[in-house]
């Protein structure tokens, strides 16, 4: 039979975004930190992408483009954050930055 | 279809995985642009070629190259590779590694054991008229509001990257209006 069952899609899109969280717990370093949430967003797109070619509808890849829009600010907001940490505290280290001690 | 999914998706798992654990973060930076390219490959595979098209201009493009700046900004060496070595220690990432592992079997749980949406994914090509025609017709909401969403973005990027010799400028010029008219409080 051909073509692609959706789980194989969504499967590859569920992989992708625990490999993301993963990262994005064990990671120190705000910079992989960011480049984790990346992962997961794009993680998430890909799902968007799956339902969209399942149902062959538009709304997929309108939902992938707000999802792109989201991770471009969300990447400038965070990258200043970055800079930012490094100008106060001389390190990009995500715990030097806990001065509330929660 | 299939096979073009099969190979970029497994190109994009191992991709990812090396940008999880790469301690050079330059190198974590490549592949993670290989692994957007793979799955740019895998949006093709699909049939969306125009979000094919705008992960690798947009995300693979603009925001990676964003990134890149960044981390030529941050002056890193080999000290600070040496240093990121000895954060991952396998005793800091195996209790978050199987906590993410048991979310992946529940996941993977669900999809083997849910009702599967009937029919496959042929991979029939959507084309970018269809997208723009959704994009601006019933979604057109979505549009504006991610208008607000970069503007508040741009809006906060340009208070948070300012400056530290801005907020000292004005902390003196508050000073001094402070001093030359005490009454005021």
């Amino acid at each position: 039979m051909t073509g692609l069952p959706i789980s194989y899609g969504i499967g590859l899109a569920a992989l992708l975004f625990l490999m993301g969280f993963a990262g994005l717990v064990i990671r120190r370093n705000t910079l992989f930190i960011l480049m984790c949430l990346e992962i997961m967003m794009n993680a998430a797109g890909l799902a968007f992408i799956v339902a969209g070619a399942q149902w062959q509808a538009a709304d997929g890849n309108v939902m992938f483009i707000l999802i792109i829009t989201v991770a471009a600010a969300e990447a400038a907001i965070g990258l200043g954050l970055l800079l930012q940490l490094q100008k106060r505290f001389r390190t990009i280290d995500i715990d030097a930055a806990s001065e509330m001690h929660g | 279809m299939e096979f073009t999914f099969f190979l970029a998706g497994i190109i994009a798992l191992a991709t990812t995985l090396r940008v999880i654990t790469c301690a050079n973060p330059v190198h974590a930076l490549l592949y993670l642009i290989m692994s957007m390219l793979a799955l740019a490959v895998d949006f093709y595979a699909l049939g969306a070629a125009f979000a094919a098209t705008l992960e690798v201009v947009v995300y693979a493009g603009a925001i990676m190259v964003l990134f890149l700046f960044v981390v030529m900004m941050l002056n890193l060496n080999n000290e600070t590779v040496a240093r990121e070595k000895s954060w991952m220690r396998p005793q800091l990432w195996t209790g978050p590694s199987i906590a993410a592992g048991l979310l992946l079997l529940a996941m993977i749980w669900a999809l083997v054991t849910g009702s599967p949406a009937s029919g496959r994914i042929v991979g029939t090509e959507l084309s970018a008229n269809e997208v723009g025609m959704a994009l601006f017709g019933p979604y057109v909401v979505v549009v504006e509001l991610s208008a607000f969403l970069l503007l508040a973005a741009l809006a906060v990027a340009a208070h948070i990257g300012r400056e530290d010799r801005d907020l000292a400028a004005e902390g003196a010029e508050h000073g001094e209006r402070v001093t030359n008219h005490p009454g005021d409080h």
